[in-house]
């Protein structure tokens, strides 16, 4: 029959998206912005002190990415549900979940990603090097799209509710705190000297766990939004 | 063959609609009439499975659908009063990716053939979606039915916000539509000027 194969589904949503965000440039530089100021203020506020920043880099720059990501959230779902692009998703013959998992993938492409390269820049402001820094890199690099993927439940429960950002926030910042804890573990214990092992491997998991069941939850719920 | 047989609506407490018996044929275009929050939409949107119902069944050659889902939905075109287009996209690029999703044919000459059919011309094309009049937006979102090839339109209110010329061409295609063997189901205020022995209308109570 007329049908597009899922691949192609797939790709014609990640590109729409990276399009979109392409576009609206400045909503992208926002929260990437937002991750690098937050970030900054800290040694600022705390001390210049090379020990006590090497100290809270892992915490700090990790509250950062997760705040980052909690603003973005807003642009994953709602626009398509107010102009009735959701409603269409919704009636593509394929699995709705999976099309959801393409445009968490997208968004964290956008959102994402830049804070995971960024970190190697913050770090070594923060006086991180090798190893550690390394290990910073990889945590985000296996924790925001773990983030993102719970993130999107959050986001699509929240549709149409008024003042969703505040509601989004209450609803998955508990989720997202093993995905905080082993994440700055990983650094933590990397500067300590301890290994990285345990958490990461920890962090993997959360990821696994997340890529299968987020976008089944987030589908389900995107299913009521546009009832 | 679509046919939905006792089909019963309610949204919070109210009542929409019950007892309500549709049966669309190849060639048949039948159209919903009612007043404002009589339940068209609602009827539509049950009609395309993305609202549950409160009574009865819809079966698409035979079989319910709310047990064949991708089945069921790979034969559909639903536009509703939204148009699902992105305002900063162009009209080329929002028919050529919903095409993509849709299966329809996915090539810049036919988005640009369409939107032509349309009357949206070369430099309207190309401008972002987001400056154009509603009734241009109308005719971008309403531009996918020259792509479809699907057997079934699920249309809500598509002559609003249109002018003559785009309800005259867009009765045209209805009526290519249904002489395809096409099938179709438009909510409307106004008449549908396709051949009176292809019409069937429902009034649904106020």
């Amino acid at each position: 029959m007329n049908q597009a194969a899922l691949g192609t589904v797939v790709r014609a949503i990640v590109r729409r998206d990276l399009l979109l965000a392409f576009r609206r440039q400045a909503d992208v530089m926002t929260t990437v912005f937002f991750f690098v100021i937050v970030a900054s203020l800290f040694p600022l506020g705390v001390s210049p002190e090379p020990a006590v920043l090497r100290m809270i880099a892992p915490g700090v720059l990790w509250v950062a990415a997760l705040l980052s990501c909690l603003l973005s959230l807003g642009r994953v779902f709602t626009a398509d549900h107010q102009d009735g692009v959701l409603e269409q998703m919704a009636l593509i013959p394929h699995p709705l979940a999976v099309l959801v998992l393409a445009k968490v993938f997208a968004h964290w492409l956008v959102s994402g990603l830049p804070v995971v390269l960024l970190s190697l820049l913050l770090g070594v402001q923060f006086g991180l090097e090798g190893e550690a820094l390394a290990v910073l890199a990889l945590s985000l690099l296996l924790g925001t799209p773990t983030l993102s993927l719970i993130g999107s439940i959050g986001a699509a429960l929240t549709l149409g509710v008024r003042g969703s950002g505040m509601l989004v926030a209450l609803l998955v910042l508990p989720l997202f705190i093993p995905v905080l804890i082993f994440g700055a573990g990983a650094v933590s214990s990397t500067v300590s000297g301890i290994g990285a092992e345990a958490n990461l491997s920890l962090l993997g998991a959360c990821l696994m766990a997340a890529i299968p069941l987020a976008p089944w939850a987030a589908a389900a719920a995107v299913r009521i939004a546009v009832e | 063959m679509l046919e939905a047989i006792d089909l019963a609506c309610a949204r919070g407490e109210r009542e929409l609609f019950s007892g309500l018996n549709v049966t669309v044929t190849p060639g048949l275009l039948f159209a919903i009439v009612g007043e404002n929050g009589s339940g068209k939409s609602s009827l539509l949107r049950m009609l395309c499975g993305l609202l549950p119902r409160e009574r009865g069944v819809i079966r698409w050659n035979g079989t319910d659908i709310a047990g064949m889902k991708d089945e069921y939905t790979q034969h559909l075109t639903y536009l509703g009063h939204l148009n699902g287009i992105k305002d900063d996209l162009t009209p080329i690029e929002n028919l050529q990716i919903s095409a993509e999703l849709f299966g329809d044919d996915r090539s810049v000459t036919s988005a640009r053939e369409a939107l032509q059919a349309v009357g949206l011309g070369r430099r309207v094309q190309a401008l972002p979606t987001r400056v154009l009049s509603q009734g241009q937006k109308r005719r971008v979102a309403l531009a996918r039915l020259w792509l479809s090839r699907r057997l079934l339109w699920i249309l809500d209110e598509p002559f609003a916000a249109l002018d003559d010329v785009g309800t005259a061409l867009l009765t045209e295609q209805l009526s290519r539509h249904l002489d395809a063997g096409g099938m179709a189901v438009v909510a409307t205020h106004q008449a549908v000027g396709v051949r009176q022995e292809s019409l069937r209308s429902l009034r649904l109570p106020g």
